[in-house]
């Protein structure tokens, strides 16, 4: 054990120099013995630091007896039982949310692409696509509207998916068609003349067979004194720029 | 001086480094240190009385560290561990302060 009581007793007889003097002796004057108190007193100080780090760190349960971990342990495992079910019944709750949130999404897209469909049809959205461009000069005014509905309506029979008429006129199912009074055609309330430009929206090939056949609209605008000219035939790209604002139906109502 | 300085840079490398104390002694730390303060503060005593040694200053610190292991080792064995590392923490506590009132006595005459 270390220098005692016993070894050292407080009565021994104090030498000649006093304590203090050999303390500032060893501090100014420090010796070579000094050293090994030194590497000693270094292990010390990194004990000491190493405890109290020790200490301060987490102890909830250093000092609990048997029963109170135990019980401790009961604690934290039912805590850890609830905690599992509600991640349960949250995981529950965000599968069931991406299913319907999947199935809005289907029914989005559906319903977005039923709206491009119905904006083609009734000619609310620009569109564009391969077709034919056709050309009707009418010098002498001869174009009555029958013609130009039997053009129109071969063009359908063809398949013409969008019409437009001197890029100005959009053809849908409510297109008007009259005949101006001093030549001419007016459609939708717009007076037309010649030439007249029709551009239609569909397979090119088939649309220019549905025209150009004996007794067909190229022959009957012939025999008028017009002439008929179908751009290229094949177009890649036709572009319908012209839009119409939908009217909501007034009397018709859909069926329940 | 050298002394002082030795345990500043022992502190200091505790701080830089921070070791964390293996778990198999863990147990032995805190009452090892008690024992080397006592050690030390022995020394000092013996220092300021003139009879300081530093074979028996080396001896008694490693034995009181040894000791007060094997005091806590044995305890534990015996289902005491408890109980005999508060003894040992109090004896030395008790010579602590009486090397220390020592030392004061010394430097203070007081």
């Amino acid at each position: 054990m270390s220098e005692r009581d016993s070894e050292y007793p407080e009565s021994a007889e104090p030498p000649e120099a006093t304590g203090r003097d050999r303390l500032r002796a060893s501090v100014f004057k420090p010796s070579r013995g000094q050293t090994v108190v030194a590497i000693l007193l270094a292990v010390l100080g990194f004990a000491m630091v190493l405890q109290a780090r020790e200490t301060g760190s987490d102890d909830t349960y250093a000092g609990l007896r048997q029963d109170e971990l135990i019980q401790a342990l009961n604690g934290l495992s039912a805590a850890s039982r609830r905690a599992e079910n509600d991640i349960n019944s949250l995981e529950r709750t965000r599968s069931s949310l991406q299913n319907n949130s999947e199935k809005r999404t289907a029914a989005l897209a559906q319903a977005q692409k039923e709206v491009t469909t119905l904006g083609i049809l009734a000619g609310t959205i620009p569109t564009t696509g391969p077709g034919i461009r056709i050309t009707i000069t009418d010098p002498g005014h001869m174009l009555t509207i029958n013609s130009l509905l039997d053009g129109i309506e071969e063009l359908r029979d063809a398949g013409a998916e969008a019409m437009e008429i001197n890029d100005s006129v959009r053809v849908i199912a409510q297109t008007s068609f009259e005949d101006g009074s001093g030549g001419g055609i007016i459609v939708d309330g717009k007076l037309l003349n010649s030439p007249y430009s029709i551009d239609a929206i569909g397979d090119p090939e088939t649309l220019d067979k549905a025209l150009d056949f004996t007794g067909g609209f190229n022959d009957e605008i012939q025999s008028l004194g017009g002439g008929v000219k179908v751009s290229d035939k094949r177009l890649d790209k036709v572009g319908i720029t012209v839009v119409r604002t939908p009217v909501a139906p007034q009397y018709a109502h859909t069926v329940q | 001086m050298i002394a002082f300085l030795g345990l500043v840079v022992g502190v200091v490398l505790g701080l830089i480094f921070k070791p964390d104390v293996p778990l198999s002694m863990e147990p032995y730390l805190p009452i090892a240190v008690v024992a080397a303060l006592d050690a030390v503060f022995g020394a000092l005593r013996a220092f300021l009385d003139g009879i300081f040694d530093d074979k028996v200053f080396v001896v008694s610190f490693i034995s009181n560290v040894l000791i007060a292991a094997m005091i806590v080792f044995m305890g534990d064995k015996l289902g005491v561990g408890a109980q005999l590392s508060t003894g040992v923490v109090v004896v030395l506590g008790i010579r602590i302060f009486s090397n220390v009132a020592a030392i004061r006595r010394h430097i203070f005459h007081a």
